[in-house]
């Protein structure tokens, strides 16, 4: 009989091994399926992991892709990893992404055409409000009326959708775009652009800040005693209020914060790859952006290779679909493998497998 | 006597630890048989394979000269051996009767066995009334439902985990005469507990285990608690010694004390009054679930309460929080090791932060200096002998004891002007908490004040220079606690409080 044993302690190598172990054996498990399809399990793997980086032919265009997609996915996760740390369950990244993005957008456009250079960082400093002032209204009916932020947070997700519609169709809309929904291409304004910083990389300033934000996150979690007020709030409620820490605060700093990075993540979002203010801006960074957390166990750097390793299955999935024609249930289900190995594997870093005699009865 | 039962070199193997090697004794019918040892001897493990709950890797037990290897519970109980838990497995919402009934292979119907839980309360002096629901009993009601479900199903063999460690000293009088009863009448009782009077005054034979082996057996009529405690151990008890400084100014003054806490079923405080002076040590007694944890909450400042309720140093410091209380210098040490006083997952250095960073100055700019910290818990580890591998163990990977002593050495390492502990010495082996009082009276002999919550009666005799008792949520006046006798004390406990005040 094959038993599991709790380990008294985590195991630092599972901890490490696991998320490469669970990729091969996503690969294993991904290339049987591919080859029950009827493709070539290889081409497939090879398609989806290796052509969007280093195919001559498409990787000029892909590779950009990668950071361009992992940068909204690494600065929300970030901000929600805080949170998560400490039993805060903000599920409304969504919103406070759209919300950013509009503020932003709005304030940017206020100021058309002026063209001057504290534009663009006004609209920024705006975007992280909006995202911030949005994840206020669960922090707060929390902090006051002890409702639960996981409804209130999700809840606003869909009114912030309402608005992002209502300003695509009328009061953001480009007065100039002939009654199409949207509002004027902010990308194209140069005040308020959020270009490539070097070309061909996909770095924009989205990318500049989600990687800033690694550092602070690892700073403020190792370093600092908020950080350690954080993950010790997480860890044992009990314990946090013995050691003095303010729980209130906590949780309106953990969804400020939240907030506030999602808000920034719209923010460069719409003025860079997206571009304007549309119907669908909002495009499920914010909630794919939970998996990324979970997936790098809410550890800076884990969320950071979580966000590439999660843009990458999405590039390498779409091409995989373009060139192999695998049909995109195929990639979803594939995708799908890569998360239930990941958490599954996870077992390891807290139990061990024994073999054990069977006992006569 | 013939024997009931007889063990023959028992041994249990877990992961990196044997917790039973060659344990061979044997229990004689109609006789009480003590099991001794400190926490890890391996008293759990025995008795659990006794019970059916574990099997033995090797060795073989018999009963009444037959093979006995019971897979489970239900056989054991077939085979005439009970079992009454440390921990009750009751059902609060539920009466006496239908309590007792979930626990019996084949209840009769709800009368009949109401009627026989009667006969048999009746016949042992063991006061229950069958139709009571049981979340309104006491512990020691409580304790009796577990003993009546036992001796419904005539037990050949009895088998009691700790039975007194939540009784008053009245109640405890009321089992032992149940017991001494049931033996009269031929039941066999293996007796486990670390009360070493208790066993003298009841026990025929004691088994004394240590590191899961045998190191003695004696006759605890004639042995003295001191020689139990040292074979025990394996080592000359260190007896902590009262210097007997003189008291002096009042460090802590609480006065007319109401608290309601926010959970539903913690113990209200109501009109609590204490004085601790300096060089004091205020033993404060009482059963678990009287308010305990309440006064330590109120005390530590994670609960508030009204204006001017609590002085310290002539300061009121109602309104301020733990930080802000350790700052000038109340430090408390609450009773739940994990979860409470320690955070279970992270190390003994972040959990050296949790409660040291503002007398230690550990962070600067509030950003830890994890040097400091290691250093500091690596001074508590060394300082208290707690045995772990090392600081950046788990606190949940050390044993009840050693975490015990980290985080009773953590606050007493900090200087307190006053400190307040709640069970100091609960589930600690006889020479770690041997350490720890002293250092508890080591810190009084300093100057500091020091209030012991406990329900060990010995530990608050040994060390306290005056006794108060909490029952339902009220604190009797303290009184010097030389000279208390144990029914004064028990009268104490059971809430009478027109005694005459001593003033402290």
């Amino acid at each position: 009989m094959i038993k599991f044993v709790k380990r008294p302690e985590p195991s630092k190598a599972w901890t490490i091994a696991t998320p490469i172990l669970a990729v091969i054996l996503t690969m294993i498990l991904g290339g049987i399926l591919f080859a029950l399809m009827g493709k070539d399990p290889f081409a497939a793997i090879r398609t989806i992991f290796w052509d969007p980086l280093f195919n001559d032919q498409f990787a000029a265009y892909s590779r950009p892709q990668l950071l361009v997609k992992a940068a909204p996915l690494i600065l929300i996760a970030i901000g929600l990893s805080l949170g998560f740390k400490a039993g805060i369950w903000n599920i409304g990244a969504e919103g406070q992404y759209i919300m950013g993005a509009l503020a932003g957008a709005a304030v940017g456009l206020a100021f058309y055409p002026t063209d001057a250079w504290w534009i663009f960082p006004l609209m920024v400093i705006a975007g992280g409000i909006g995202g911030f002032l949005w994840a206020m209204i669960p922090a707060i009916l929390k902090t006051r009326f002890n409702t639960n932020e996981i409804l209130v947070s999700l809840m606003l997700v869909y009114i912030a959708e309402q608005l992002l519609a209502s300003a695509a169709l009328s009061w953001l809309r480009n007065p100039e775009g002939n009654g199409f929904p949207g509002s004027r291409n902010l990308s194209q304004i140069p005040a308020m652009s959020n270009p490539e910083l070097i070309a061909g990389t996909g770095t924009h300033w989205g990318v500049v800040a989600a990687f800033a934000a690694v550092v602070a996150a690892y700073v403020l979690i190792n370093k600092h005693m908020l950080g350690f007020q954080i993950r010790l709030t997480g860890e044992s409620p009990r314990a946090a209020r013995f050691a003095g820490v303010k729980d209130k605060l906590l949780v309106l700093f953990c969804l400020g914060v939240a907030g506030a990075l999602s808000g920034l993540a719209g923010l460069f979002e719409v003025t860079g790859p997206a571009g304007q203010i549309s119907i669908d801006f909002g495009a499920g960074y914010g909630f794919t952006a939970i998996i990324v957390a979970f997936l790098g166990r809410l550890h800076p750097v884990g969320i950071l290779l979580a966000g590439l390793l999660l843009a990458l299955t999405f590039i390498g999935g779409e091409l995989a679909q373009f060139m192999l024609g695998l049909p995109s249930a195929s990639i979803q289900v594939f995708q799908g493998m890569l998360l239930m190995t990941l958490l599954g594997m996870d077992i390891f870093v807290n139990y061990r497998l024994m073999i054990v005699k069977k006992e006569a009865v | 006597m013939t024997e009931l039962l007889k063990l023959s070199g028992l041994t249990r193997q877990y992961p990196g630890v044997r917790a039973n090697d060659d344990v061979s004794f044997s229990i004689g019918a109609g006789q009480v048989h003590a099991l001794l040892g400190e926490n890890g001897a391996g008293k759990s493990t025995l008795v659990k394979m006794i019970y059916g709950l574990e099997k033995p890797d090797a060795g073989t037990m018999q009963l009444r000269g037959a093979p006995y290897a019971p897979n489970n519970p239900q056989a054991a109980r077939a085979s005439g051996v009970a079992m009454v838990f440390q921990h009750f497995s009751l059902f609060e919402a539920l009466n006496v009767a239908e309590n007792v009934a979930l626990g019996m292979e084949n209840p009769p119907k709800m009368h009949a066995l109401a009627q026989s839980i009667r006969e048999v309360s009746d016949a042992y002096g063991l006061p229950l009334d069958p139709d009571r629901i049981v979340g309104d009993l006491s512990a020691g009601e409580r304790q009796r439902v577990e003993i009546i479900r036992c001796l419904l199903q005539d037990p050949k063999l009895l088998i009691m985990d700790e039975p007194t460690s939540v009784l008053t000293p009245q109640e405890v009088e009321i089992l032992f005469k149940t017991l001494r009863k049931l033996q009269s009448e031929g039941t066999s009782i293996l007796y486990i507990s670390h009360k070493l009077e208790e066993i003298r005054a009841l026990c025929d034979g004691a088994t004394i285990l240590r590191l899961g082996k045998v190191v003695g057996e004696c006759d605890p009529k004639v042995t003295t608690a001191r020689d139990m405690a040292e074979m025990m151990v394996g080592q000359i008890l260190h007896v902590p010694s009262r210097e007997g400084g003189e008291t002096g100014d009042v460090l802590l003054d609480v006065q007319g004390l109401d608290f309601a806490p926010a959970n539903p079923f913690g113990t209200r405080l109501k009109n609590v009054s204490l004085r601790l002076r300096a060089g004091e040590v205020l033993g404060i007694g009482g059963v678990a679930g009287n308010g305990q944890d309440e006064l330590l909450s109120v005390l530590s400042g994670e609960a508030k309460t009204g204006k001017g309720a609590i002085t310290y140093c002539g300061q009121d410091i109602s309104g301020l929080g733990p930080n802000a209380r350790r700052k000038i210098g109340l430090l408390a040490a609450p009773e739940e090791r994990l979860g409470h006083a320690a955070a279970p997952n992270m190390s003994l250095t972040e959990n050296a932060v949790l409660t040291g960073n503002i007398r230690k100055k550990l962070s600067k700019n509030n950003f830890v200096n994890w040097k400091k910290t290691e250093a500091f818990a690596r001074d508590i580890i060394q300082k208290f002998d707690v045995r772990t591998p090392g600081p950046a163990s788990a606190a949940r990977s050390l044993s009840g004891g050693n975490l015990q002593k980290f985080v009773i050495g953590r606050e007493v390492l900090q200087d307190p002007t006053v400190l307040v502990v709640n069970q100091p010495t609960w589930g600690v082996d006889a020479s770690a908490a041997a350490a720890i009082r002293q250092s508890l009276l080591d810190l009084a002999a300093k100057g500091a004040g020091v209030i012991v919550i406990s329900q060990d009666l010995d530990e608050l005799m040994e060390i306290s220079d005056h006794f108060a008792a909490l029952n339902e949520g009220k604190l009797t006046a303290p009184r010097v606690a030389k000279g208390l006798t144990v029914d004064e004390i028990g009268m104490m406990m059971g809430g009478a409080h027109d005694l005459e005040e001593v003033a402290p």
